[in-house]
């Protein structure tokens, strides 16, 4: 059992301690192993009973997905149901997580085009095809400097230019810093996505394709799900786990812990096995933000490409798949 | 003995404006436009049905033809506030027979600004978000507030000065026919003509003639700071909303005269609109592209000169690269030729003009393209690793549909409206007329 895909987590949330653990079904069956996996190599899991961990090997095994788009065989016996969380109120989403201002941090120097995080993303999500919230790019600031891999998503901006723009309040900006998308409002007019310096968003142009149970799921801002013809989408910091208190998906799925996630107040931001002082890391690395030019104030940080755990070739190859 | 003569020649002038029914070729005409819009009808039904997965348009070409046909729709709708408003408040008497032809174009043209804006919704069926949650602070919330504005202001202005015309048209039932006529008295017959009447009106015209200016240069300049207000390069600009305003006035005096010339050719109405009429909108004509050459100046040769590297890709883009062709066909046809042409008194004639006027129309409709789509092909960070089809753009033939659906559209309210009204007011004309030989007895 591979190890990357266990969840781990980096601040606790102490209003909310779900009891119910009736099944939530099939869409959350990559969460399922994911917990399972967490539950195995963690001992200490504010969100489990404990019960699972003297559950006998049975024998029989299912096969399932992970978060990461692989199979993987897992024994029945420690098939964990995924705690029910009752849908979140559109107010309740609105609002965010009392007390947290979420940061993601990016460690250019690792990252070398892998695009597990992406497919991760794709996949948690049910984005369609060609839909992706999270981008690698090439760069290169000059002629004559190194080219390195830039993953973006969503920034969070603080000043947010897409909220400022839309003019139903459709796309809207919480207390946590979560920029997020409210599904059922949206007109697609599409002014946040020329708003936005980032590029990010994305539209659903089509009849998204999704299972008709996801189809079925309680929509709320917060979980990504249903995905919504004519509305826009973009990445959502993955609002439904961090009010689990657990990483997005990204985080959680990179090999190469390019990504750190976490809470500015807590100064604390993790990739899953290390948890750095996020004005720590920032200070000594060097950590910047994109275009600060535009007075848009992003979440998200990047560390420098200095040196680099990978030559820039190494993830050539991955463009070359993607494309083809 | 002198009255009788100008009863007679009155009951001509009438005679010569009361709308008149279709010819063979008017029929034919109306036939092929609403066949034009029924295909975009069409279009439009499809597009509800599978989304805007139809068009052509893509996560990075997220505006395309249907937002540069709406920016030439409130650009054109200008005209009827610049030959309404601004002639009459300043004066200019010979502007008269332009002023309804003027006030069609514009309410045609922003009925279709409205509509074609739906269309680019991704999620029409939400539109009364619009009003249940508007958020002040978005910039469409303010195009919504004065396209509404502009639209009520334009159908009154349109609408006053018909009255005293719907009076002489009751006088023609038998003329009209009894539908029309039935419409007529609907729309007019409270109008007695009375002393009384007549100033309330005058006073309305001129309190709208006065309102109408800043709204029209609000709604343009609104829609201008639609793409001003973003960060892109190529929109990021502050000379937007002049630019844009100079722009739409000449487009809209371009559309002016090509009516000009048709209403004068299909309705003979020589005597009416006169050769001086055509020389003076040239040389208005040439005034308003020698501004919006100015404001062209502004927009693109200061970015060039410096070249910013957030800017440089677009600006090579549009006057070397793959959208070179476009811009300086739309340069060439919609500004630089006009100011050659109607610089001269032989190019200020009808048909060249007629001709200046298509050219003017077509290179703005072009203009307004090449506002949109390459800004939207040069994004901050490079596109990579999206699908082929994101890096062109070029509409789907739901698109054109659409758009060219509009376009008859509006065309097919200008005509419909010059069926059931005069096109050239006739109460106005006769108190010119009046005046006229009132002056040559003395
Ligand atoms: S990155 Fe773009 S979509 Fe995200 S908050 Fe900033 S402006 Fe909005
Ligand atoms: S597309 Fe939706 S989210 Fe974006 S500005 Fe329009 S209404 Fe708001």
């Amino acid at each position: 059992m591979d190890q990357k895909i266990g969840v781990k987590y980096i601040f606790k949330l102490n209003e909310m301690e779900p009891e119910n653990n009736s099944r939530r079904g099939f869409l959350l069956t990559g969460l399922a192993v994911a917990g399972l996996v967490a539950g195995c190599t963690q001992k200490k899991d504010p969100f489990e009973a404990g019960a699972e961990e003297q559950a006998m090997a049975s024998g029989k095994t299912v096969k399932l997905l992970s978060v990461d788009g692989e199979v993987i065989e897992v024994d029945e016996a420690f098939l964990k149901p995924v705690p029910h969380m009752p849908p979140v109120s559109n107010t309740e989403a609105r609002v965010g997580i009392p007390g947290k201002k979420f940061v993601m941090v990016i460690d250019l120097s690792r990252c070398k085009n892998l695009k597990i995080c992406q497919a991760a993303c794709d996949h948690a999500h049910e984005l369609s095809p060609g839909q992706n919230w999270i981008k690698v790019r090439p760069m290169q600031d000059a002629e004559h400097t190194a080219p390195y891999w830039q993953p973006t998503l969503c920034m969070h901006c603080d000043e947010p230019p897409c909220v400022k723009v839309c003019p139903v309040d459709a796309t809207f900006k919480r207390q946590d810093g979560i920029v997020l998308i409210d599904h059922d409002r949206c007109i697609g007019c599409r002014f946040c996505m020329a708003a936005c310096p980032y590029s990010t968003r994305v539209f659903n142009w089509g009849e998204p394709e999704i299972s008709t149970e996801i189809a079925s799921e309680p929509y709320t801002p917060e979980s990504p799900f249903p995905q919504k013809k004519g509305t826009v989408g973009k990445c959502d910091f993955c609002a439904d786990m961090t009010r689990r208190g657990e990483l997005p998906h990204c985080v959680t799925a990179c090999p190469n812990n390019v990504y750190l996630f976490g809470d500015m107040n807590e100064d604390s931001v993790s990739n899953g096995s290390e948890t750095f002082r996020f004005s720590d890391l920032i200070r000594d690395r060097g950590g910047y933000r994109l275009m600060e030019d535009l007075g848009t104030k992003p979440s998200v940080y990047y560390l420098p490409p200095v040196n680099r755990n990978f030559p820039f070739e190494s993830g050539l190859e991955n463009d070359k798949l993607q494309n083809s | 003995m002198e009255n009788s003569i100008s009863i007679a020649d009155d009951e001509k002038i009438i005679q010569d404006l009361l709308p008149g029914k279709f010819n063979t070729t008017g029929k034919v005409w109306v036939g092929i436009l609403t066949a034009i819009s029924l295909v975009g009808v069409y279009a439009y039904y499809r597009q509800l049905r599978y989304g805007l997965i139809v068009t052509n348009m893509r996560d990075y070409v997220s505006w395309g033809i249907y937002i540069s046909n709406f920016v030439f729709f409130v650009a054109i709708s200008l005209v009827g506030s610049l030959i309404t408003a601004v002639f009459r408040l300043a004066g200019v008497k010979w502007g008269t027979p332009l002023t309804r032809i003027a006030e069609m174009i514009a309410v045609a043209a922003i009925i279709f600004a409205s509509i074609i804006i739906i269309v680019d919704m991704g999620s029409p069926e939400r539109f009364y978000n619009l009003f249940i949650h508007p958020r002040i602070q978005s910039p469409i919330m303010w195009d919504v507030i004065v396209i509404t504005t502009y639209f009520f202001i334009s159908i009154l202005l349109l609408y006053y000065p018909l009255l005293p015309d719907i009076k002489i048209l009751l006088r023609f039932k038998e003329k009209s026919g009894p539908a029309l006529y039935k419409f007529y008295s609907f729309l007019g017959s409270f109008w007695k003509g009375s002393h009384k009447q007549y100033l309330l009106s005058k006073k309305a015209i001129n309190v709208l003639c006065i309102t109408i200016i800043p709204v029209a240069f609000t709604i343009h300049t609104v829609t201008s700071w639609l793409f001003a207000t973003t960060y892109r390069p190529g929109w990021d600009s502050t000379n937007f909303g002049a630019y844009f305003i100079a722009g739409a006035f000449l487009v809209g005096a371009g559309g002016v005269v090509v009516a000009m010339y048709i209403f004068r050719k299909c309705n003979s109405l020589e005597k009416y609109i006169t050769l001086d009429h055509f020389d003076k909108m040239g040389r208005v004509l040439v005034l308003l592209a020698l501004l919006y050459l100015y404001f062209n100046v502004n927009e693109f040769l200061t970015p060039f000169f410096k070249m910013k590297e957030s800017e440089a890709g677009y600006l090579k883009d549009l006057l070397s690269g793959s959208f070179a062709p476009m811009f300086w066909f739309a340069v060439l046809t919609g500004i630089i030729l006009p100011i050659i042409v109607l610089l001269f008194k032989k190019g200020r004639r009808p048909l060249p003009m007629f001709i200046v006027g298509i050219m003017v129309v077509v290179g703005a409709w072009f203009k307004r393209y090449l506002i949109v789509t390459p800004t939207l092909l040069h994004p901050f960070l490079p596109m990579h690793d999206v699908p082929k089809a994101y890096h062109y753009y070029f509409p789907s033939w739901e698109e054109w549909a659409i758009s060219m659906g509009s376009l008859a559209g509006a065309m097919l309210i200008i005509t419909l409206l010059s069926r059931i009204f005069p096109i050239i007011p006739i109460q106005e004309t006769l108190t010119e007329h009046h005046h006229e030989t009132a002056a040559q007895n003395i």
